[in-house]
């Protein structure tokens, strides 16, 4: 086979098989999260109480074989966390994809942008000096404007000649994630004892305030941003190559850049604000898809929304069961168990890019 | 097609880097901008390919503002090879030629069959066919500028802008990559370092000093021995190639203590 026909058979056969195995995984955990917890559910039952709200008239929803203690459990507690966990790992890591586009730098994400500190500030300033500090804002809407807040500041600090300069943007969240967060820390040192669980609890990420209503907002974000991102998947990967280069292949390189950087804020701060900081995921996920699939964005980026799920869902699993009946904060687990896997899966790209097949 | 620049300047943070440029490339035609380091020809370069915009003056493909065209469009006339090579992140070979059709689609779509031809004829003609399924990053200088030329190619443009596309390449590939330029059959504005290079592919050449054209025409009206002791401050000979009798330039080293032109490099 010509090395041509490899490189067209991998474009388009990888992706593929990867995106089935993770969809599978989703799944897969959706059932046994559901089967998951003190309340005694079955995964079939799991997956019978799951299928039966979603299709009218299923008959095992009224003929006595569940009982109302686990169509609850599953419905309206595991179902909903879960499925947060997923919006949340799907959204941080497609965050995270663009903002290592837009600022052409493998390190960026929401954390090192700054946008997390502004939630992070925000929802604090709501934990420790109550609502009517920030506007009578309730917790999540505060995270929300922290978000905006703080990328604002990162955008209008870093323009140069009323151009984005990326170098300058990563700097800047730098060192304005570094004050927001000793003003976080200054609060939460000053705040009464009882306060302390909840800010940590926010700072390192927590699904389980989770109710299907509160879905629906990080949904919605996740799924313009996705659409927005897929639509412009081409150009990103010019702007992969350098700006010159972009320009050349008619991408308009600036007005993309701004558009980035405002939908990965919005993302993230949609995100933050049901979940809390969760870390990791928006730096990791983007490059494991990179590294299973390679760095075309027409590639990397389905896998990433994908990955970022099911990770972040597993790991809330995780955050649930390895201590019961204690829970253990997502940020934690994710580190945990993300560090040394992505530390294992960077030496194998190491050799993957040394010209060992991928 | 052909590129016409009108009065050209274009300011660079303040400073005035091209003063008034202007130059006529007809179609099918071979430009080559030569000139000392920091002379400018990057900087019109940019002009032409919608980088930096002109602080006056036009640039002309065929007849259009290249600045009143949307993007896309001047995209779909002008292919460049930049100096950039940009790779924290990898993309395979195939994938950067592919990019070329950019101009051609945008947005999610796949790539057509069309598509995978183009790409396919165009890494024959580098004679890159071999490098498809390599991570570009993992690529040498001149491995690297032959990917990059069948991205050129595969974006099917009339005109071709090349900023010093020989630098780092080894003898016989500057001259394949100028040769196979040459055949292409379209108007082509290239930056060239190396006087000889261009005196043997260039129909037409345009000096720059200092930001301004201070001469233009054919190589041998232009290439003189004296315009290259003025703009370069070094001793030309003139001799003739032994096998084609094209003009050859070579250079001695007895030049004046002080040259005329100094640059200030800051």
């Amino acid at each position: 086979m010509s090395a041509l026909d490899r490189g067209v058979r991998r474009s388009r056969r990888a992706p593929l098989l990867t995106q089935l195995a993770l969809g599978t995984g989703i799944l897969a955990v959706l059932v046994v999260s559901g089967a998951t917890g003190p309340a005694e559910v079955s995964p079939l039952d799991a997956g019978r109480v799951i299928l039966g709200h979603l299709l009218p008239g299923a008959p095992w929803m009224s003929d006595g074989s569940l009982t109302r203690l686990q169509d609850q459990a599953v419905w309206q507690f595991r179902l909903p966390r879960t499925l947060l966990a997923g919006l949340a790992g799907a959204g941080l890591a497609l965050a995270g994809a663009l903002m290592q586009a837009a600022v052409r730098n493998p390190l960026a994400e929401p954390y090192v942008l700054g946008v997390s500190a502004g939630a992070g500030l925000g929802a604090v300033a709501v934990i420790t000096l109550g609502s009517a500090a920030v506007a009578g804002l309730p917790l999540s809407g505060a995270a929300f404007l922290g978000a905006l807040a703080a990328t604002a500041a990162v955008a209008l600090l870093s323009r140069h000649h009323g151009m984005l300069a990326p170098t300058r943007m990563i700097l800047t969240g730098v060192a304005l994630g570094s004050l927001l967060s000793a003003l976080t820390s200054y609060l939460t040192l000053t705040t009464e004892a009882q306060n302390v669980f909840g800010v940590l609890f926010f700072l390192l990420g927590s699904v389980s305030a989770a109710s299907m209503e509160r879905l629906a907002v990080p949904a919605v974000a996740l799924l313009a941003v996705s659409l927005f991102a897929l639509a412009r998947a081409r150009a990103l990967n010019a702007l992969l190559a350098g700006d010159e280069t972009a320009t050349a292949l008619g991408v308009p390189v600036h007005r993309l850049r701004g558009q980035l950087i405002v939908a990965a804020s919005l993302l993230t701060g949609a995100v933050v604000a049901v979940s809390g900081g969760i870390g990791f995921v928006g730096l990791v996920v983007p490059h494991t898809a990179r590294i299973l699939v390679g760095a075309d964005h027409r590639r990397m980026l389905p896998v990433t929304v994908l990955a970022g799920a099911f990770f972040l869902m597993a790991a809330d699993l995780l955050a649930r069961t390895v201590a019961a009946p204690t829970e253990i904060p997502l940020g934690i687990v994710t580190a945990v168990v993300g560090a040394p896997c992505f530390l294992w899966l960077i030496r194998r790209g190491r050799a993957a890019r040394a010209g060992m097949p991928r | 097609m052909n590129v016409v620049l009108d009065r050209v300047s274009v300011v660079v943070g303040g400073r005035t880097v091209v003063h008034e440029a202007s130059l006529r490339v007809e179609s099918g035609r071979f430009l080559g901008l030569v000139g000392p380091n920091g002379s400018g020809k990057s900087t019109l370069l940019r002009a032409l390919y919608r980088v930096l915009r002109p602080h006056s003056g036009t640039v002309r493909l065929a007849g259009d503002d290249a600045w009143r065209l949307p993007p896309r469009e001047v995209a779909r006339r002008v292919a460049v090879l930049t100096q950039e090579s940009g790779a924290d992140f990898d993309l395979d070979v195939i994938d950067v030629v592919l990019l070329g059709r950019l101009p051609h689609h945008g947005g999610f779509g796949g790539d057509s069959d069309r598509d995978l031809a183009l790409v396919t004829r165009a890494l024959e003609r580098v004679g890159a066919t071999a490098l498809a399924d390599r991570p570009f990053a993992a690529l040498s200088g001149g491995e690297r500028q032959r990917v990059l030329l069948a991205r050129a190619l595969v974006q099917e443009s009339q005109v071709l802008v090349l900023d010093e596309p020989t630098n780092h390449l080894d003898i016989a590939f500057q001259l394949e990559l100028m040769r196979l330029v040459g055949g292409l059959g379209v108007t082509t504005v290239a930056a060239l370092h190396d006087l000889n290079l261009a005196a043997a592919h260039c129909d037409v050449i345009a000096v720059l000093r200092d930001g301004r054209v201070t001469a233009f025409g054919p190589p041998e009206d232009v290439l003189t021995p004296e315009v290259i002791h003025d703009v370069f401050g070094v001793r030309a000979h003139l001799l003739r190639h032994p096998v084609d009798g094209r003009p050859l330039i070579a250079f001695s080293d007895d030049a004046p203590v002080v040259p005329p032109h100094q640059e200030h490099i800051p």
